[in-house]
């Protein structure tokens, strides 16, 4: 990979960028054509992140920098079918995002409980509702791709939950990209849990069939004091799919704040997560689930910002790879001056299943106060022989046994999906795709 | 924890106990380095043609490097060209007996509180002492030759074992591995060999005093050590530096090669002037250590107590080549006032059931930044490597950082590799607990420490055992309360 393609990668997307503002994005208000050329700018003066810098020495984007992208239209894909795949709670509110556009027919904002008020991004922006100008607040544009999304920012997802107000039923979020053409969506969610609020939104990636398409999500999440949040991130795209996701969490007093990420999809993936711990006693957890296969990728990028005292954080990241595939895990836990009486604590597993799998697991601990109680663990390796070993003096055969023993790994993530039928479908899926995974290794 | 302001004070008052110069004649090269500065190195040491076809080679390769900027520290940009590249002292007469040793020097080694006669004749230790940058003391060496073991400084083995020291400088630590192993490449004075020959298992642990007196003088120490097959040998490094407000650059290379069912013991105590309360002057440590495991079975142990130094960045790393072999790295690294370490350890798994383990302990008070930065790497082919890591970090005053960088990277699946951190202060409960029965917060502080450090301690050489935990002990006088 030499400087120059990337350097130019870099100009044709600020063209495209050029296009866009002179055509659909011209009518925007004025504060968000600025908030674009900021965002226009800073990825221009970042360019395209190379495996020198330290933040991206794992994962080579020169794939998507290569790849000429172009802004996806508001072309149809096959997204009823798709949708029929994860109807897994008729009841819930659902908010379909078909290539970076808001899609009302395939939406159900009717269901939408007491106390939620959600719909298109673009709609708030253009009726100037108060939380449109949350967009950009809690994001890091030192992030390259945060500041794309954010050159390109047109259309996505909000949800607002009222103060006190107490959500049962789960909000769903689908994010269908791709279909003809190599096409790129740089699709943004905002969710902003009022005080003393409570609900869970689970948030679905598909991939329409087609050419190799690239997936560009920022979500930012503000918490308001007590306010409690479940989000369900599970990713489904297909395997030729650049998925990039930039999650932004800002933790009010004595808010939680737990994510559920699961991965199945797409070539090249990566998840960053970065949760600022801003009130005292708040609370985040941040889990996460992958199985990667064939020649894909998938990397986790976490950082928890321990920044007040009496916070806790919880993460748990756990994978499965085979063939050539390649998993990161970079989880950064950063202790403030003053942050006394914190509680981290982060375990990150992987299990290989191919000699020529590999992993980079990089847990990093930045601590500055005393009175702190930090831990990491990592662990990589195989199945262990004696609990094979134990099973099968049971009478297990050694693909049950070993199949018991994958499905009680990756369970300890997936349990802690609390909507059934989520959980039951993404099971499921994980697991079909293992045996498919397995049955290969036979032949 | 404020009770005690009135110990921190007065512990904090306690000044840095090996701050003395001793004065003596050196011959210094002027401030600077070019080619012409690695050539008269060279010819100084009267050392033959290709090592300085290696000097230049390395130098070359330095220009061309930046330096590096990923390590967890900050300090002043060092000026390479304000450095002067050599000092030995003029005295240069070839000695018979310690009795020779300029009795001022001798003075400086027994104000450290190791008495070279008595070391000799008590401890049965040999002591190789590089006084900056010439060994002018060597002893055991008779003992030694018997068994057929060198153990000299680097000088003397390019004049009389060329063959070994062409064999084996920079097959671990190449003269391109880094910038400023390349810096130590073009301008190392001196240093300290040792070659054990086949089934030898070295009598005596063998041990070096390194101090840095000149001022403005970079220390540029290379330290070779080989251990033929199935041969064994501990060696023991030691260092004291003299109080100086200038920060003073230390740049040192160690490399260890292990053959078939070879061992190596490395360790090493490190208590170099690590700047005042204020953060002012000390020593930059900035070395590259590493071992080679190149037959089956062979084994390499690191093992270090980091207490000095006012920025320490180094990584004794291990590689683990041959099938079998075994790496180990213990470390305790304490930082005070403004002292900051980013130190660890490199395993590198490439042969078959190779095994390591890395237990690092640090210690934060004050103003001090410490990492633990490492890396485990399971090549392709390292069937049934093993590793455990386990990282702790105590805490001690709520002004200081502890962090840790591990990167764990298996291209293995019957791999199995395990990491494990922890940061924790020192209990209010356990010392309530010590001094209700009467023990001072000091010594019950002390006490807890060093138990913390106890996994790293228990694996140095008894001496120095002793040593490491005084030495911790006042590291850490004035940072508690």
């Amino acid at each position: 990979m030499t400087m120059s393609p990337v350097a130019e990668r870099t100009d044709a997307l600020v063209a495209e960028h050029a296009r866009f503002t002179q055509g659909r994005g011209a009518t925007s208000p004025a504060w968000l054509r600025d908030l674009r050329s900021r965002g226009v700018s800073r990825f221009a003066a970042l360019g395209f992140p190379t495996v020198r810098q330290e933040e991206w020495r794992f994962t080579n984007v020169a794939a998507i920098a290569d790849t000429p992208f172009r802004l996806a239209d508001k072309t149809p894909t096959n997204a009823a079918q798709l949708m029929a795949r994860v109807a897994v709670f008729p009841t819930a509110a659902r908010i379909v995002i078909l290539n970076g556009h808001f899609a009302p027919e395939l939406s159900s904002l009717d269901k939408l409980p007491p106390g939620v008020v959600a719909g298109s991004l673009a709609n708030a922006i253009l009726h100037n509702r108060p939380e449109a100008t949350h967009l950009g607040q809690m994001t890091c544009e030192q992030a390259p791709f945060v500041a794309l999304n954010t050159a390109f920012l047109e259309d996505g997802a909000f949800v607002v939950i009222a103060a006190n107000a107490v959500v049962a039923d789960p909000i769903h979020l689908i994010v269908i990209n791709g279909g003809a053409g190599k096409m790129m969506a740089h699709p943004r969610t905002l969710i902003v849990a009022g005080p003393n609020s409570r609900a869970s939104i689970a948030q679905t990636f598909l991939g329409a069939a087609g050419e190799c398409h690239f997936t560009n999500v920022v979500t930012e999440v503000s918490m308001g004091e007590n306010a409690h949040l479940d989000l369900y991130s599970d990713q489904r795209e297909t395997d030729t799919a650049y998925h990039l996701s930039s999650m932004h969490i800002q933790l009010q007093r004595h808010s939680t704040f737990r994510s559920r990420t699961v991965t199945l999809g797409g070539k090249l993936v990566r998840n960053d997560i970065t949760a600022v711990l801003a009130g005292d006693g708040a609370h985040v957890a941040l889990d996460g689930c992958y199985l990667v296969d064939g020649d894909r990728l998938v990397d986790n990028h976490t950082t928890i910002d321990h920044a007040t005292p009496h916070c806790t954080s919880h993460e748990l990241y756990k994978g499965i790879l085979d063939g050539k595939s390649r998993a990161v895990f970079n989880g950064r836990i950063i202790v403030r001056e003053d942050a006394q009486k914190t509680d981290a604590k982060q375990t990150n597993r992987a299990l290989l299943l191919s000699d020529e799998a590999q992993v980079n697991s990089n847990p990093q601990l930045e601590i500055f106060a005393d009175d702190v109680k930090c831990t990491h663990g990592a662990a990589i390796g195989q199945l262990d022989d004696e609990a094979l070993f134990y099973l099968r003096a049971r009478g297990l055969t050694e693909r049950d046994a070993r199949d018991m023993l994958i499905h009680a790994y990756a369970g300890e993530v997936l349990e802690g999906i609390a909507i059934e039928p989520l959980r039951v479908q993404l099971e499921r899926e994980l697991f079909t795709q293992l045996d498919r995974d397995l049955a290969d290794h036979k032949k | 924890m404020s009770t005690s302001t009135e110990v921190i004070e007065q512990l904090a008052n306690t000044e840095y106990k090996y701050g003395f110069i001793t004065d003596v004649e050196q011959d210094i090269v002027p401030k600077g380095l070019s080619e012409d500065v690695v050539r008269l190195i060279s010819a100084k040491k009267e050392e033959p043609e290709w090592l300085l076809e290696w000097r230049l080679r390395a130098y070359r390769a330095w220009l061309k490097m930046t330096e590096p900027t990923w390590q967890n520290v900050t300090y002043e940009p060092i000026d390479y060209q304000g450095i002067s590249y050599y000092a030995a002292p003029k005295e240069k007469k070839k000695l018979g007996s310690m009795d020779e040793v300029d009795p001022e020097i001798r003075a400086t080694f027994a104000k450290l509180g190791i008495p070279l006669i008595e070391q000799q004749l008590l401890a049965g230790v040999a002591v190789d002492a590089v006084f900056d940058s010439v060994s002018v003391a060597t002893t055991f060496r008779e003992k030694l030759g018997k068994l057929g073991i060198i153990f000299c400084s680097f000088s003397e083995a390019v004049k009389e074992h060329p063959e070994l020291v062409k064999q084996y400088l920079g097959s671990v630590v190449p003269h391109t591995d880094n910038f400023f192993a390349a810096l130590n490449s073009a301008v190392f004075t001196d240093g300290s060999f040792v070659f054990v020959p086949k089934g030898v298992r070295c009598p005596m642990e063998l041990s070096t005093y390194f101090r840095i007196n000149a001022k403005d003088t970079g220390q540029f120490e290379r330290t070779l050590i080989v251990c033929d097959e199935g041969a064994t040998v501990s060696y023991l490094e030691g260092c004291t530096a003299p109080k100086r407000d200038e920060n003073q650059l230390h740049a040192a290379v160690v490399e260890l090669v292990t053959l078939e069912n070879a061992t190596i013991k490395y360790s090493t105590v490190q208590n170099w002037y690590p700047g005042d309360k204020q953060g002012k002057g000390g020593i930059y440590n900035f070395v590259t250590k590493r071992g080679l495991c190149k037959g089956r079975k062979s084994k390499i142990t690191w093992t270090q107590v980091e207490t000095g130094s006012s920025i320490t960045w180094k990584y004794p790393s291990c590689i683990l080549q041959g099938d079998d072999s075994v790496g180990e790295f213990y470390s305790v690294a304490v930082t005070n006032n403004y002292q900051q370490a980013d130190t660890g350890t490199k395993m590198i798994h490439l042969g078959k059931n190779t095994r390591s383990t890395i237990v690092s302990k640090g210690i934060s008070a004050g103003r001090g930044q410490n990492t633990y930065r490492g890396a485990v790497k399971i090549g392709k082919n390292a069937q049934h490597a093993r590793n455990y890591s386990q990282c702790d970090s105590l805490l001690i005053g709520d002004r200081c950082g502890a962090h840790t960088f591990p990167y764990l990277e298996i291209k293995n699946t019957s791999a199995s590799v395990e990491h494990e951190a922890s940061t924790s202060k020192i209990g209010e409960d356990q010392i309530f607990y010590c001094e209700q029965r009467g023990i001072s917060k000091e010594d019950a502080i002390n006490m807890i420490v060093s138990g913390f450090c106890k996994e790293v301690f228990r694996e140095l050489p008894m001496e120095f055992a002793v040593e490491a935990q005084k030495l911790l002990g006042i590291s850490l006088e004035g940072s508690v309360g």
